[in-house]
C-alpha cells in the first residue's frame, strides 16, 4: 500500500470520512448534534481522542503481541478519553454538562478503534498522527455540518451557545438567521439526524459524481418511462 | 423481479382509481365546509397546488417523464387526504411543508408511486403534528357553535397571514377536538355522562365530526360496492376498532368511549376507506389485508386510550406500514399444484 500524506489527508477529509463514507461513530453523530456548537465541541474532543491514541498505538506496535493488541487498544483509548473528560469537566463545564455521557462513550466510538487497528498499528507515527488529525478533523466537520444544518432548520440560528466553548467574548458568534422563527421540532429530534445525515450523504455522491464526470458533457437520452 | 403477491392481478386504471377516491369524498368535503368553515377548501387548493409544483419538481430531477405521472392523479390525492388532517385556521405553510414534506421525502426519495413503504400523506401528517404541535391542534368548532363566523375571505386572510393570529377572533373560534375533550376531562377523572353534555356533543360524537364521519362512510361504501376498493380493510379496521371499544365499554361504561363514538369520532371513517386502503403501502393478500385493518383498528384504540395523543389513525396506519411487508410474507396463499403445509 503506497501511503503518502497527500492519499492520508484526502481519505481523512473527505474519500474515506469517517462520518460520511464509513459511517462509523453514529451514536454521538446522531445524539448531540442538536446544535452545532454541540456537534464541534464533541468533534473536537473526538479528534484530540483519536490523534493521542492514533500515535501512542503507532509507538507501541512493535512491542504489543497480536494476541493482546485489541485489550491494549481500548486502554489506550480509554486512558485519553478519561483524560479529555476530565479536562472538558475544568475548563469548559457548561459544554460537559450538556454532551454529559457522550463523552465517556467517545471509547465506544467505534472510527477511533478502527483507526488504531486499521492504520496506526501497521503505519509509522507520523502518518499515524496525520491520519488521527485528518479522520478526526473529517469527523468534526460532519458533525459541524449536520449540527449546522439541524440548528438551522430547528432553531433558525447558527452557533447558538458559542460562549459554552469559547469563553464569554465569542457571544458575537452566535447568529440569527430567521427573527421570529417559531421552529421546526422534527429538525432537532432524532429522525431530523436520520433524514439531515441522509441528506448530507446524499449531497456528497452528487458532489463526487459531479467531479468524476469528464468535462465534455455526454447527451443524455430521454429515459423510458418503465419502472 | 420479485413481485409481492397476489403474482397475477388486473391491471389497475390508476387515474380511474385515484379519481373515483376524490369524487366520493366530496360529499365528505361539503360536510366539512358547512359545519367547519372554507378553510379545508383553501387548505386542499393550496395542498394541490403543492403537490403538482413538488411532483414536476421531483420528476425532472428524477429524469422520469413528466405527464404520465403528474396524470395519476397520486399527488392530488395525498394533498385532498391530508388537507382534511389539518386544522382548517392553520396558517398556509402548514400544508406547503407537509405536502411536500410527503411527496419528496414518503415517495419519490423511495423510487416513486408503487415504491414507497409508508402512506405520503400520513407521513406528512404525522411530520406536522410533531413539528408544529401548535399549529397542528389549534383546531376549531363547528361554524354553527358561534354567531360571527368567519366567512371566505375572512378565512383566507387568517390562513394567508403569516404572523400570528389576532388573538381575539382567534380564541374565540378555536376549541379542543371532541377527542382530545374526552381524553383531558377524563384524565381529570370527570364522569363520562357529564362530559358528554358539553356542547361540542351532538347525537352519536362530537358535533359536525359525527357527520363528516356519516359522509366519509357513505363514500366509502360507494367505492366499496363499485369494487374499487376490496371490502376487508375497511371492515377489518372498522370492527377491530368496533370490538376493542366494546369489550372496554361493557366493563367500564363510565371511563371507557363507546364503539360508536370511537366510529365517528375524529379520522375513524377516513382513516378506514381512504387511507388504509391505499393499494402501495396496505397489504396485498386476502388474509394479509384483514390482519392489516385489524391492526390499525387495535392500534388506533390503543393510542386514543392510553396513548399521548386523541387521535390515532395515523401512526396506526404508519405502524401497520411497517409491518406489511411481513404480513405479506406469512400470508402468501398457496399456489395451485404445490403442497399447502410441509409434511
Amino acid at each position: 500500500m503506497a501511503t503518502s500524506y497527500n492519499t492520508i489527508i484526502k481519505d481523512g477529509l473527505w474519500d474515506n470520512n469517517p462520518a460520511f463514507v464509513q459511517l462509523l461513530g453514529l451514536c454521538p453523530l446522531l445524539a448531540v448534534t442538536g446544535t452545532a456548537i454541540n456537534g464541534l465541541g464533541l468533534g473536537l474532543a473526538t479528534l484530540l481522542v483519536l490523534v493521542s491514541s492514533n500515535v501512542t498505538v503507532s509507538l507501541i506496535r512493535n512491542i504489543v503481541r497480536p494476541e493482546i493488541r485489541i485489550p491494549a487498544f481500548m486502554m489506550i483509548i480509554a486512558s485519553f478519553v478519561t483524560a479529555i473528560e476530565l479536562l472538558m469537566n475544568a475548563f469548559l463545564h457548561d459544554l460537559y454538562m450538556i454532551l454529559g455521557i457522550f463523552i465517556p462513550l467517545i471509547v465506544t466510538n467505534c472510527s477511533i478503534l478502527a483507526r488504531a487497528e486499521a492504520f496506526a498499528s501497521r503505519n509509522r507515527v507520523s502518518y499515524a498522527l496525520t491520519d488521527g488529525l485528518m479522520m478526526g478533523l473529517g469527523f468534526t466537520f460532519a458533525l459541524l455540518a449536520i449540527g449546522g444544518l439541524r440548528e438551522i432548520l430547528g432553531h433558525g440560528t447558527l452557533f447558538q451557545g458559542a460562549h459554552l466553548m469559547f469563553g464569554q467574548q465569542a457571544e458575537w458568534l452566535t447568529i440569527t438567521l430567521i427573527d421570529d422563527y417559531r421552529g421546526f421540532l422534527l429538525a432537532i429530534l432524532p429522525p431530523g439526524a436520520f433524514i439531515g445525515l441522509g441528506l448530507l450523504i446524499a449531497l456528497k455522491n452528487v458532489i463526487d459524481k459531479k467531479l468524476a464526470q469528464p468535462i465534455a458533457q455526454p447527451v443524455i437520452s430521454e429515459v423510458p418511462a418503465t419502472n | 423481479m420479485i413481485n409481492s403477491s397476489p403474482f397475477t392481478h388486473k391491471s389497475i386504471n390508476l387515474p380511474f382509481f385515484m379519481g373515483a377516491v376524490v369524487i366520493t369524498l366530496l360529499p365528505a368535503l361539503f360536510t366539512y365546509i358547512w359545519f367547519f368553515g372554507w378553510g379545508i377548501a383553501v387548505h386542499m387548493l393550496i395542498g394541490i397546488t403543492t403537490a403538482l409544483i413538488t411532483e414536476t419538481i421531483m420528476l425532472k430531477l428524477r429524469h422520469r417523464p413528466v405527464k404520465p405521472f403528474i396524470a395519476d392523479n397520486s399527488a392530488i390525492i395525498t394533498a385532498v387526504l391530508l388537507a382534511f388532517c389539518i386544522p382548517p385556521f392553520a396558517p398556509w405553510w402548514i400544508t406547503v411543508i407537509g405536502v411536500a414534506f410527503a411527496m419528496i421525502f414518503g415517495k419519490h426519495l423511495y423510487g416513486g408511486l408503487g415504491y414507497n413503504p409508508f402512506n405520503p400523506a400520513m407521513l406528512g401528517y404525522a411530520m406536522l403534528l410533531i413539528s408544529f404541535p401548535v399549529e397542528m391542534t389549534a383546531w376549531t368548532a363547528p361554524v354553527q357553535m358561534f354567531e360571527n363566523a368567519p366567512n371566505l375571505i375572512n378565512t383566507l386572510q387568517i390562513i394567508l397571514s403569516s404572523s400570528i393570529l389576532d388573538p381575539v377572533l382567534f380564541d374565540a373560534i378555536t376549541m379542543a377536538t371532541p377527542l382530545d375533550t374526552l381524553k383531558t376531562q377524563l384524565g381529570l377523572e370527570q364522569d363520562l355522562m357529564t362530559i358528554l353534555k358539553e356542547p361540542i356533543f351532538g347525537v352519536m360524537a362530537g358535533k359536525g365530526w359525527e357527520w363528516i364521519n356519516v359522509a366519509v362512510l357513505a363514500g366509502g361504501c360507494l367505492l366499496m360496492l363499485k369494487k374499487i376498493i376490496n371490502w376487508h380493510i375497511p371492515v377489518a379496521v372498522l370492527g377491530s376498532l368496533f370490538i376493542m371499544s366494546g369489550i372496554f365499554y361493557l366493563i367500564d361504561p363510565q371511563t371507557y368511549i363507546s364503539p360508536v363514538l370511537h366510529l365517528f369520532s375524529g379520522a375513524a371513517m377516513l382513516g378506514a376507506f381512504y387511507i388504509a386502503t391505499d393499494p402501495v403501502t396496505a397489504s396485498t393478500t386476502v388474509k394479509g389485508r384483514l390482519i392489516f385493518g385489524a391492526g390499525i383498528g387495535i392500534l388506533t384504540y390503543t393510542i386514543r386510550t392510553w396513548g399521548g395523543y386523541p387521535d390515532a389513525i395515523a401512526f396506526a396506519v404508519l405502524l401497520m406500514n411497517m409491518a406489511t411487508p411481513m404480513i405479506d410474507y406469512y400470508t402468501q396463499p398457496r399456489v395451485f399444484g404445490h403442497d399447502g403445509e410441509k409434511q
